[in-house]
C-alpha cells in the first residue's frame, strides 16, 4: 500500500510541479513568492472547477467538448441580467449562473441518455449551438467593464484569509467533490459505470443516468466558471474562452483520468490542472510567446496520454507476476 | 444500447423498397426540396456563377469527408483535419518566402499533409492510443505549431500560377476544384465499394477483432486511412491557400466540426462500420446549399454555425426517435 501511494499519479505529478516551479526559480526567484503563486492558483481557478467536472465525465466514458461553450454562454447570460438588473444581489446570480450551466449540461446528458448518441458528436455539436446562441443573445456586442455594477466584478476579488473568493471556490469544489466521488453511491456509480458498464448494470446501476448526471454535474460548474471568468475578466463576448475546451481536457489526461473511463481523481485532475496553469504563468515571465501556449498543451496532451497507457500495461504485468508468484 | 430487442420484419424488402427507402434517397429529396426553396427566396439563386460560387462552399471540405467518411466506417476519428489544414499553409506559406515555385509548394503541401497523418496514424496504430484523444492532442499541437510560426502575422505573395488550384476554371463555370471533387468522389467510390481495401474497412468497423482473425491487417488499414485523411487535408489545404492567397493561423477554424457532419450526414455510422460515398457526396451539396442560401438571406456564419451543430445532432437523434417510435407502435 505505502509503495503504490508513493507511486500514485498525484505524487508523481506534485513532484512534477515542484521540479517545474524549481526550475522556473532558478532563474525568476520572484515566480515562487507566495504572492505570485496566490495569483497563479487564481488564475488557473477556472480550469481546476472544469476540469473536475470533465474527470466525472470523462470516468463514465463519455467527453464533455462543450465546456467552454458552456461558460461563454452562462458567462453572457448573468453578464447581460447584471446590465439588466443592477441591482439583483451576487448570490442570486451565482445560484443562477450554476443552474444555467446545469440546465445546458442536462442537454447534454439527456441526448446521451435517452438516444443513446455518442457524447462526442452531441457536445461537438452543442458546442456550436452555444456559441451561436451567445452571438444571438448579445447580436455579436461585448460586455465590456462599465456597463457591469461593482457588485458583480467585486466579488471574485475579494481577499478573505490571504486568498480571493474565486480561488476559495476551487477549493471549495476540490473538497466537495472529495467527498461526493469517494463517500457516495453516486460518486462511486461514476467509477462503476466507466470501468465496467456491464457489471454496472447487473450491479443496478443505471449507467445511462449516471451519464446523464456527470453533464449535469459538469454543466454546472462550467455554469460557475462562467460568471467568475466574466466578473473577474469584466468582459463577456462571442469567443470568450474559445478553444478552453481542450485545455480542460489535458488536464485530465495529465492528471491520470484514464480517458477510456473508471479511472481518475478530483486530486488527480486539480494537479493536471494546476501544471498547466503554472506553465502558461510561467510563459511570458521566461519570455516565451504566449503563442506557444496552444502547441505546449497539445504535446501535453499527446504525452500523458502515451504515458497513462504505458503505465497500464506495466500494471498489467505485475498483476500476472505476483500471479505466478502466488502458484 | 437500451434496446436489445429490436424490430425484425417478416420479411426483406424488394430491392427497388430498398433503394426507394435508403438514406441516400432521402438526402437527395432534402437537396432538391432546399434547392427549389432557396430559388424562391432569392433571385439571385438561379444563376449559373453563383451556383457555381456555392460550390466552393463545400468542394474543400468534402475532399476531406471523404476520407475521413472511411476512416470513422473503420471506428476511429480524425478531429486534426483542420489544424492539419493550418500547417500544411503554413508550410507552404513559409516555403513562398524563400523563392519556392508552385510544383514544389504543391508537394510541400501533400507531403506536410502525409507527414501529419502518418504522425496520427502511429500514435494510434503503434502506440494503441485511441484516437479521439491523440487527434484532440494533435489537433492543438499542429495549429499550435502555425501559431509559433506566425503569431499574429500572415504569409502572402503566392506564385500567380498557384492560384489556379482554388481560383482557376477548367471550363466555362466548371472550377477546377469541382473537377477535383468529381474525381476524388469517383476514386474513393470506388476504393470503398469495389475494392478489398474497401471491404477490409467495413470489416474492422464492424468487428476488429473478427478481422484481425479474418487475415486483414487491421493496423495496417488504419495507418493507410489516416495518411489518406492527412493526404487529403494537404490537397484541401492547397485548394483553400490558394483561393484566399494568404495563410493565417486561424485558416479553417472549426472545419472539423464541418467535416464530420458532413460524413455523419451523409448516413455514416458514427459507431462505425457502414456508410456510402454516395451519401456525403449528397451531404456535401445539402450542407453548400443550405450555407449558401442563408449566406443570399444575410444571415450571419455564426448563426449557420447553429444550423450546422443542430444538423449533426439532428441527423442522428431523428432517426432514433423513429426507431423507437415504430418499435413502440409494433408492440402494441
Amino acid at each position: 500500500m505505502s509503495k503504490q501511494a508513493l507511486m500514485s499519479r498525484e505524487l508523481l505529478l506534485t513532484g512534477a510541479i515542484i521540479l517545474l516551479l524549481g526550475i522556473i526559480a532558478s532563474r525568476f526567484p520572484a515566480f515562487i513568492a507566495p504572492g505570485n503563486l496566490v495569483n497563479v492558483f487564481n488564475d488557473t481557478a477556472p480550469l481546476i472547477l472544469l476540469a473536475i467536472g470533465q474527470m466525472i465525465v470523462i470516468l463514465t466514458r463519455c467527453i464533455d467538448l462543450s465546456v467552454a461553450a458552456n461558460l461563454a454562454l452562462t458567462g453572457m447570460v448573468v453578464a447581460m441580467l447584471n446590465v439588466a438588473m443592477p441591482g439583483l444581489p451576487v448570490p442570486v446570480i451565482i445560484a443562477l449562473a450554476i443552474t444555467f450551466g446545469a440546465v445546458l449540461g442536462m442537454f447534454n446528458g439527456v441526448l446521451v441518455w435517452k438516444l443513446a448518441i455518442p457524447p462526442i458528436v452531441v457536445t461537438l455539436g452543442t458546442m456550436t449551438i452555444f456559441r451561436g446562441i451567445i452571438f444571438l443573445l448579445s447580436e455579436g456586442r461585448w460586455i465590456n467593464a462599465h456597463q457591469l455594477s461593482d457588485a458583480f466584478k467585486a466579488f471574485p476579488r475579494t481577499v478573505l484569509l490571504g486568498l480571493p473568493v474565486m480561488s476559495w471556490i476551487a477549493l471549495g469544489a476540490v473538497v466537495l467533490f472529495v467527498v461526493v466521488m469517494n463517500r457516495t453511491s453516486l460518486g462511486r456509480a461514476f467509477y462503476a459505470a466507466g470501468g465496467n458498464p456491464h457489471a454496472a448494470t447487473y450491479a443496478g446501476i443505471n449507467v445511462g443516468r449516471t451519464q446523464f448526471w456527470a453533464f449535469t454535474i459538469s454543466g454546472a460548474l462550467s455554469g460557475l466558471a462562467g460568471y467568475l471568468w466574466v466578473s473577474r475578466f469584466a468582459v463577456a463576448f462571442v469567443d470568450l474562452a474559445r478553444g478552453f475546451e481542450l485545455t480542460v481536457v489535458a488536464a485530465c489526461v495529465i492528471g491520470g483520468v484514464a480517458i477510456m473511463g473508471g479511472s481518475g481523481t478530483v486530486l488527480g485532475a486539480m494537479l493536471g490542472a494546476l501544471f498547466l496553469g503554472i506553465i502558461s504563468n510561467a510563459l511570458p515571465v521566461v519570455s516565451i510567446s504566449p503563442f506557444w501556449q496552444l502547441a505546449i498543451s497539445g504535446s501535453a496532451i499527446i504525452i500523458a496520454v502515451a504515458l497513462n497507457a504505458s503505465a497500464n500495461r506495466k500494471k498489467g504485468r505485475i498483476i500476472l507476476k505476483r500471479a505466478e508468484q502466488a502458484t | 444500447m437500451n434496446d436489445t430487442t429490436r424490430f425484425i420484419p417478416d420479411r426483406l424488402r424488394s430491392p427497388l423498397e430498398q433503394r426507394i427507402k435508403s438514406w441516400e434517397t432521402l438526402l437527395l429529396a432534402v437537396a432538391i426540396a432546399i434547392f427549389i426553396v432557396n430559388s424562391f427566396m432569392s433571385p439571385f439563386f438561379l444563376n449559373a456563377w453563383n451556383l457555381s460560387d456555392m460550390t466552393f462552399n463545400f468542394t474543400e471540405k468534402a475532399m476531406v469527408a471523404f476520407a475521413m467518411a472511411l476512416l470513422i466506417i473503420s471506428g476511429e476519428i480524425d478531429l486534426s483535419v483542420a489544424s492539419i489544414i493550418a500547417l500544411v499553409s503554413t508550410a507552404m506559406g513559409a516555403a513562398v518566402q524563400i523563392g519556392v515555385g508552385t510544383p514544389g509548394l504543391v508537394l510541400i503541401g501533400l507531403g506536410v499533409g502525409l507527414v501529419c497523418g502518418a504522425f496520427n496514424g502511429f500514435l494510434v496504430t503503434r502506440m494503441g492510443l485511441p484516437s479521439i484523444v491523440v487527434t484532440i492532442g494533435t489537433m492543438s499541437l499542429f495549429r499550435g505549431i502555425s501559431y509559433i510560426i506566425l503569431g499574429d502575422q500572415a504569409f502572402r505573395g503566392y506564385p500567380p500560377d498557384f492560384a489556379f488550384f482554388g481560383q482557376g476554371y477548367v471550363f466555362w463555370v466548371i472550377s477546377f476544384e469541382l473537377v477535383l471533387f468529381a474525381v476524388l468522389a469517383l476514386i474513393y467510390y470506388v476504393v470503398l465499394h469495389r475494392t478489398n481495401f474497401g471491404r477490409a474497412v467495413y470489416a474492422i468497423g464492424n468487428n476488429p477483432v473478427a478481422a484481425e482473425f479474418s487475415g486483414i491487417r487491421v493496423a495496417r488499414v488504419k495507418f493507410i486511412l489516416f495518411l489518406l485523411t492527412g493526404l487529403m487535408s494537404g490537397i484541401a489545404a492547397i485548394c483553400l491557400t490558394s483561393r484566399l492567397g494568404s495563410t493565417r493561423p486561424s485558416i479553417a477554424f472549426g472545419w472539423e466540426l464541418e467535416i464530420v457532419t458532413m460524413v455523419v450526414l451523409g448516413g455514416v455510422s458514427i459507431l462505425g462500420g457502414s456508410g456510402s460515398i454516395p451519401g456525403v457526396v449528397i451531404a456535401a451539396f445539402v450542407m453548400g446549399l443550405v450555407t449558401f442560401g442563408l449566406g443570399l438571406l444575410n444571415v450571419p456564419g455564426i448563426v449557420m454555425s447553429i444550423v450546422i451543430g443542430a444538423l449533426l445532432i439532428g441527423v442522428i437523434a431523428l432517426p432514433r426517435l423513429w426507431e423507437r417510435w415504430r418499435l413502440q407502435a409494433a408492440k402494441r
